[in-house]
């Protein structure tokens, strides 16, 4: 008998700390990412199609075009190809092509890299109607794009040291880019 | 304009208010139904912490009507092999009652359509129609599912209905009168004379009101008591024949069941339109009706809560609840009264 009101009364009791963690639960934020008009970003570990450097400095690829990436890849979806330029010491990338279809995201190619050319990309939207989005992605073209963004977004170069008050200014300011 | 409203307060008042109620309590219900299925996804959706409807006009707050635009366009297809009298006439009869109670249900001291002497017992006969309207639905869908849930409806309305009419027998010997008005008058001057409060009266009242909501949600199908819809068992239950507006009439009588529930629940245990202050100007015509809905839509919402706290009891949870708990203890809590009421003529008889 004392059993059944014990069981009767726990039983009771249960039900309103269910309900009171429900109340509370419903009196914090929300945690919906409202998808389309707000992202997640990607944490460190995430792994996209790989793409070119960026470098801080120039806003330029570090890549050197010395196809060690290429050799590296198991599913040979990497060609690459480079030139050297015009009073440059190292040649430079010219064109960089991944096959995405065939890509693993085994990450060889950024292990090989003697320059940290290449990163794996944060981007998670990869969606085409057509393979043909996706067969040959010019990688340097995506680089230049996130150039002029990266020129853009740069901070207003450091005026230039003002020289001494005694000697004259010269004659033509240093060029910024 | 001052003519037309002569000639309507005159000898055509009766009809003109009869209309205007009739229009009134339709209007209500659909309200009702149409905004408390949002208040229901969003109450639902804070609790899961997310935010839910939030995109059909302004944070959602058009979203019952592209609901019903959705409901009404599509097409009403009667099954082959159904019966079809029945098939049509169960949505009809589950909406029909609720309707009707409304009638008699005081908002306010003068807000009521009919203010008849047995308002407590029309409500409480009509609310058994339900049951009937959803186990005939069930039946005449000639589906499986449909019936199976039809069979768990009325043995989960049967056990609930005894311990939910033992606590309104209860109540009934407290108030001695069924009169809803009257009832709501003698819990004027302050919140302690309300029915919840009156331990006095019977010191298991607050009890007597958990399992009046326990027997309420049983009744109207509410979760975690949904054996008549059952959507993660038997497809829709008794409404899986169901497509676009026929469905939508069981969708809305749902809640206007659950709005009439709460109303009573409201009117017998928390006073109706009585202030929780004990000042008459409080409980007047102008803000009698509001105290009345805002007790109402305190225990709709807590209905609501309900539901998205508990998951679904199984079948024999259920029968166990009303049969062994529910049963006795109201049956204990009549027994109680009974006694409270007559301690005073024993003492006065024995000394």
């Amino acid at each position: 008998m004392k059993a059944a009101f014990q069981e009767i009364y726990g039983g009771f009791m249960s039900l309103l700390t269910g309900m009171r963690i429900t109340l509370g639960q419903a009196f914090k934020p929300t945690i919906t990412v409202q998808y389309p008009r707000q992202t997640l970003k990607m944490p460190d570990r995430f792994r996209g199609h790989i793409q070119l450097v960026l470098d801080p400095e120039t806003g330029k690829s570090r890549c050197t075009a010395c196809k060690l990436c290429e050799r590296a890849c198991p599913s040979d979806c990497i060609a690459v190809d480079g030139a050297k330029l015009e009073g440059q010491k190292t040649k430079s990338v010219t064109d960089y092509h991944l096959n995405f279809t065939t890509c693993s995201l085994c990450g060889s190619c950024i292990e090989a890299c003697p320059f940290d050319a290449i990163e794996f990309s944060k981007d998670y939207n990869v969606v085409s109607f057509s393979r043909d989005a996706f067969n040959h992605m010019d990688l340097v073209e995506r680089l230049g794009a996130r150039s002029k963004a990266w020129a853009q977004n740069r901070p207003p170069a450091p005026p230039a040291v003002p020289a001494p008050a005694t000697t004259p200014p010269p004659p033509e300011a240093p060029k910024t880019s | 304009m001052s003519a037309i409203y002569d000639y309507l307060t005159g000898p055509l008042w009766p009809w003109t208010r009869l209309l205007v109620y009739l229009v009134g309590i339709c209007a209500f219900v659909a309200a009702n139904a149409a905004y408390l299925v949002l208040a229901e996804r969003k109450g639902a959706g804070r609790i899961q912490r997310r935010p839910g409807p939030n995109e059909a006009g302004f944070a959602g707050w058009l979203q019952p009507v592209a609901d019903g635009i959705k409901l009404l366009a599509k097409q009403v297809m009667i099954p082959p092999g159904c019966d079809r009298l029945l098939y049509c006439l169960a949505p009809l009869m589950v909406m029909a009652p609720p309707l009707i109670c409304l009638t008699v249900i005081p908002y306010g001291e003068t807000l009521v359509a009919r203010d008849i002497n047995v308002g407590l017992l029309l409500v409480f006969s009509l609310g058994s129609i339900n049951v009937m309207a959803l186990m005939l639905g069930g039946w005449a869908s000639r589906n499986k599912f449909a019936v199976i849930s039809a069979a768990r409806v009325v043995s989960q309305n049967i056990a609930y209905e005894i311990p939910m009419l033992l606590v309104v027998i209860t109540l009934l010997m407290v108030t001695g009168t069924m009169n809803l008005n009257e009832i709501i008058r003698q819990q004027g001057g302050g919140f302690w004379h309300w029915n919840f409060f009156r331990v006095w009266v019977n010191p298991l009242m607050p009890v007597t009101f958990v399992i009046f909501f326990i027997c309420m949600l049983a009744e109207t199908n509410r979760a975690p008591f949904d054996m008549a819809e059952a959507e993660s068992e038997l497809v829709a239950g008794a409404f899986t024949e169901y497509g676009g507006m026929g469905f939508g009439v069981f969708f809305m009588a749902e809640y206007a069941n659950i709005v009439v529930g709460c109303s009573m629940a409201t009117v017998l245990f928390f006073g109706g339109w009585q202030s929780p202050l004990p000042f008459a100007v409080l409980s007047g015509s102008l803000f009698g009706p509001l105290w009345f809905l805002a007790k109402l839509y305190v225990l709709v919402l807590t209905v609501i809560w309900v539901r998205w706290t508990f998951p679904r009891t199984q079948f024999y949870g259920l029968l166990n609840l009303s049969w062994k708990i529910l049963i006795p203890v109201s049956l204990f809590t009549l027994l109680l009264t009974g006694a409270v009421m007559k301690l005073p003529l024993v003492l006065r008889h024995l000394f």
